[in-house]
């Protein structure tokens, strides 16, 4: 019996060591906390946005073409 | 074909990729160790595949239309869509070669999945090449219809299934767990797939708008 609880413990006891493992990868936890991300969000937005409005003129002036003919 | 002249799903796909952009840098994602936080990439890296996949799939469909039917607007579609999907192809190239550098160690490592991915992509430029190499507008139509009929399953056994069957560091090959299976919680999934469906309207809109280009030069050629 005594055999048996050593084994249970020795199989558990590497529970710990992933949780410290996962504790321990390092994340961008600060910078977002500190709110620096929503910047590089803002900077994409931005660009996709401006990518957006450049397809929906083309879009728009190919529109008008088709219909002049 | 009316709907490509629609705005909705134009609309719809803005909307998407704008929320992949603010949900796929603020929601929180799995603590893994070598990723850190480049598991974000799958937001971006992997839809441009998918994207390239979807606007393939359409250009073969037209080819078989154009084979069946003989109309030439179909094998307009059909190349417009293989020009889409070279963009989309070059730009998941290039994430993925960045990505690589930063968790596998080199830009390019010659990885089956690269070199197979590389090996498709010439597949594609050489329908390009074989498209301009023919004089004869009918001619040409129907050789290029018939190798992008077969380039395509090519290029989905040479990316998606040689690389599963040997040793490789992307993930879902070779013994190596697709994110799918143990990385990708819901928290990833409730951006991943609108990421997935964003960008591949992105990728067909941009080929609606060629194919439209295409369509007017036709018809001007076409008047003189």
């Amino acid at each position: 019996m005594k055999k048996f609880w050593i084994l249970i413990f020795l199989t558990l006891s590497h529970i710990a060591v992933f949780a410290q493992q996962s504790a321990g990868v390092e994340m961008a936890d600060a910078m977002r906390s500190s709110g620096k991300i929503y910047v590089v969000i803002a900077t994409l937005c931005i660009i996709f946005a401006g990518l957006a409005v450049y397809l929906f003129t083309i879009d728009r002036r190919l529109k008008k073409i088709e219909k002049d003919k | 074909m009316k709907i490509i002249y629609k705005t909705w799903w134009k609309a719809l796909a803005v909307v998407l990729i704008f929320y992949t952009i603010i949900a796929g840098f603020l929601l929180g994602v799995p603590r893994l160790p070598i990723l850190h936080e480049t598991i974000r990439n799958l937001y971006f890296h992997v839809p441009m595949w998918m994207s390239m996949l979807s606007v393939f799939v359409i250009s073969v469909f037209y080819s078989i239309r154009y084979l069946s039917t003989n109309n030439e607007l179909y094998d307009l579609a059909a190349v417009e869509c293989v020009n889409t999907g070279l963009l989309f192809y070059s730009l998941g190239l290039l994430t993925g070669m960045m990505w690589a550098k930063f968790t596998w160690g080199a830009f390019w490592s010659g990885d089956p999945k690269q070199n197979s991915a590389a090996i498709a992509f010439l597949l594609y430029c050489a329908y390009l090449v074989l498209r301009n190499s023919v004089d004869e507008e009918q001619k040409r139509a129907r050789i290029s219809a018939i190798y992008n009929i077969f380039a395509f399953p090519i290029m989905i056994v040479l990316i998606f299934i040689l690389p599963r069957m040997t040793d490789s560091l992307h993930p879902g090959n070779g013994g190596n767990p697709a994110f799918g299976r143990y990385d990708l919680d819901d928290r990833m999934r409730m951006v991943f797939y609108p990421a997935m469906a964003g960008w591949t309207l992105l990728a067909v809109w941009i080929a609606t708008i060629r194919y439209r280009i295409r369509l007017i030069e036709y018809k001007k050629n076409d008047i003189n």
